[in-house]
């Protein structure tokens, strides 16, 4: 099996560790995973802005950089959800559909194609754990991430109250209202604080970054991370 | 042709929430009632173990509706005329009024009791009937609390759902003609006496009743109305003449289709099993209820809508609300933010459809995509998917005019469908990045940036770029 790597725009610039992480938890699991140079974004800030002319080259790019891979896995749940979910609504064709169908979330892989929930990784931490939107209800990643978590030696997953609710976050949204946004942000960071965890895991870096940004405005002793690399650590 | 009256947006949403963001007051009570519907909502869907399959249902009725709107139309009117009641067609807000006040003129009355209505309240009725000095008395709790308020509603199913029960109290006493001020508590039985005597005597005495109808029923010429309360069905069978403004996307084919949404409505909408009343009548029936019955059938921007092979699905709403009450950005600015009678998720794709292009731009941006909408609604409108569509319009429309958001999604779109160009952009990024680094506070975040990112750190940090990207790192590792 071919195993790519798509690691999103994203977490290329602002977050290369969780891309590490998902290097390191596969090799871990005796898997080779490439790395094809010619990935770029996956579109979804133009598509889900309405931008579906500037955002139709990128799609092209994804599907043609992907398109020799058995399976595609990224670390966000909202780009997946982009490639499955919009690419066929955007520009329907088979091979489009192809690649969407080949392209997973990185729980998705883990516990449904490689048939694994522990990773064998140790973090002796508390952790709670927020489901971002696309994951529960675009991808409907259900339990997956949990289950993980799980597993970890050490970890102790401490449930957030209001979990399910949106952080605000949205792309663009944040920009356009702040003020919404402000306020949405504002609950979400309260009810992390509340749990006393050391740590908030996620599947998305972009929500991680808006909440992380609320949480270390009000000084919060919590610490974002994308629960890749909490299976990454040993 | 395009809808008019109560749709269209005044204030862009942004400034419209803004405002609305201002008032605690408001943002504690909309959370207690939004949650508190959330929840029952949640408990009794999960009590129905066919759920999945009669959203589907739903969906699938009155998509058969949406493809076949002109006969099933001819044939609401035949079966209702051959009933005995009169059916109108109006294009639009303002014929649909001009339709209802010369109803009532004809009358000879100067006053009339209301069942709550969504689509009187798009058209403006009230408002029209007060410039031919015609009263126009709510008789629904919620919707009487707001009309003495002088105010608007602020949700589709609870009008008044921005009001705790201590200013409702005060409405009471200020505004309620002949109430008992002293004996006025704001206990709940107590408001709900006092406005129950209230209206009473406008029940006995009044000749007019008007209503709108939750379904109309092709095949048999019926109308339907479900409620709580049971002033609507006093208000439909008390008065001699009974006048029903109905959209036109209210069909259902059969009566055996109400099966289904008599299972789907009150579940979604307040979290009832059943709701409490369900009246249905069919034009007229000698000696027994009001002897003269119009029906009037409402366009105003329904056909426009139908049109597109989107956004229509937007017209299978039955009007539950479920979407308001799980949206994390109506719960935040409540109703009035959204400018329309249509608030929330809903209202974002309904209005700017029924209202057409130019009219409420902003309103497809009041979402995050989060989806809540799209798992809550019955009859599974794609509120998420019609958003992005709309976006999508008005971002063709708009595509001649520049603007500095579509340089930005231009340049970007340009950078990142190449591999170098995004791979020395990446790299600019990161070095650009570099002297803030030296500003940032501990773990590296961002205080404030200029505009327009200042949107950003106004309520939040902003991380920077990492040191080394992840395609720097790859290439160096696999390198040798
Ligand atoms: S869109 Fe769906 S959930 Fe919202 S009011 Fe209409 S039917 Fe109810």
């Amino acid at each position: 099996m071919r195993i790519a790597l798509f690691v999103t725009c994203v977490n290329d610039l602002m977050f290369p560790d969780t891309g590490k992480a998902v290097v390191t938890v596969l090799e871990r699991l005796g898997h080779e995973v490439e790395f094809p140079l010619d990935q770029t974004c996956c579109g979804q800030m133009h598509a889900n802005s309405g931008y579906r002319e500037e955002a139709l080259p990128l799609v092209a790019n994804f599907v043609k950089t992907f398109s020799e891979y058995d399976a595609i896995v990224a670390p966000s749940a909202s780009c997946v959800a982009m490639v499955r979910e919009s690419y066929p609504r955007l520009a329907p064709s088979a091979e489009l559909s192809s690649v969407a169908g080949r392209t997973y979330e990185l729980s998705e892989f883990l516990v449904d194609e490689l048939g694994v929930t522990d990773v064998g990784a140790r973090f002796p931490h508390t952790v709670t754990y927020h489901p971002t939107c696309h994951g529960l209800r675009m991808l409907r990643l259900g339990d997956r991430p949990r289950r993980l978590l799980e597993a970890v030696e050490g970890l102790t997953l401490t449930p957030l109250e209001g979990a399910e609710e949106c952080c605000g976050f949205g792309g663009t949204f944040a920009l356009k209202n702040p003020g919404v946004s402000g306020a949405m942000l504002a609950d979400k960071c309260t009810a992390i604080r509340t749990t006393g965890a050391e740590f908030l895991a996620a599947a998305d870096n972009s929500c991680l970054t808006h909440i992380g940004g609320g949480l270390s405005r009000g000084d919060a002793p919590v610490t974002p991370i994308h629960y890749a690399q909490i299976l990454a650590a040993q | 042709m395009s809808g008019t009256g109560n749709i269209v947006t005044r204030l862009p949403f942004p400034t419209a929430a803004r405002r609305e963001l201002g008032d605690e007051q408001l943002r504690r009570n909309l959370r207690k009632a939004t949650h508190t519907i959330r929840d029952k909502r949640l408990r009794v869907v999960g009590e129905v173990p066919d759920w999945e399959p009669l959203r589907f249902a739903g969906a699938a009725i009155k998509d058969d509706v949406l493809a076949r709107l002109p006969f099933l139309l001819e044939q609401f009117e035949a079966a209702a005329t051959a009933a005995g009641a009169t059916v109108h067609w109006a294009r639009d807000a303002e014929e649909a009024c001009a339709v209802v006040a010369d109803l009532v003129r004809a009358t000879g009355t100067a006053e009339v009791v209301k069942v709550k209505s969504m689509a009187t309240q798009e058209i403006g009725l009230n408002e029209a009937l007060a410039a031919v000095g015609i009263n126009a008395v709510e008789t629904d709790l919620a919707e009487l609390i707001v009309q003495l308020a002088d105010d608007t509603p602020s949700h589709i199913l609870v009008p008044a759902i921005h009001y705790n029960r201590t200013q409702i109290r005060d409405i009471f006493a200020r505004r309620m003609p002949g109430v008992d001020v002293d004996a006025l508590t704001d206990d709940p039985p107590a408001l709900a006496e006092a406005a129950r005597r209230h209206l009473r005597a406008r029940f006995l005495s009044t000749k007019v009743g008007i209503s709108g109808a939750n379904f109309a029923i092709a095949d048999s010429g019926t109308l339907a109305v479900v409620e709580s309360e049971g002033n609507g069905r006093m208000c439909l069978t008390l008065p001699e003449t009974l006048i029903s403004v109905v959209g036109i996307e209210k069909l259902l084919p059969t009566f055996r289709d109400l099966e289904v949404f008599l299972q789907l409505l009150p579940r979604s909408s307040t979290g009832e099993r059943m709701n409490p009343y369900t009246s249905l009548w069919t034009g007229v029936t000698p000696g027994d209820g009001p002897q003269t019955v119009h029906i009037v059938l409402v366009d105003n921007g329904r056909t426009d809508t139908l049109a597109d092979p989107v956004g229509r699905q937007a017209l299978r709403c039955i009007r539950c609300s479920a979407c308001l009450n799980v949206c994390p950005v109506y719960e935040r600015v409540g109703g009035h933010a959204y400018g329309s009678v249509y608030p929330g998720p809903i209202g974002a794709i309904l209005s700017p459809q029924m209202s057409g292009e130019g009219a409420n731009r902003t309103l497809p941006y009041a979402s995050t995509l989060c989806g809540a909408c799209f798992d809550a609604c019955p009859v599974r409108i794609d509120i998420p998917q019609v958003l992005v569509h709309l976006r999508q319009s008005g971002v063709d429309a708009a595509r001649g005019r520049p603007s500095a958001e579509r340089t930005a999604m231009r340049t970007m779109s340009f950078v990142m469908r190449d591999r170098r160009r995004y791979a020395a952009a990446l790299r600019a990024a990161r070095r650009g990045a570099a002297p803030l680094r030296m500003v940032a506070g501990r773990r590296g975040a961002i205080r404030h940036l200029p505009w327009p990112l200042s949107a950003w750190t106004s309520s939040r940090d902003a991380p920077l770029p990492a040191k080394q990207t992840f395609r720097e790192w790859w290439t160096r590792e696999h390198s040798s």
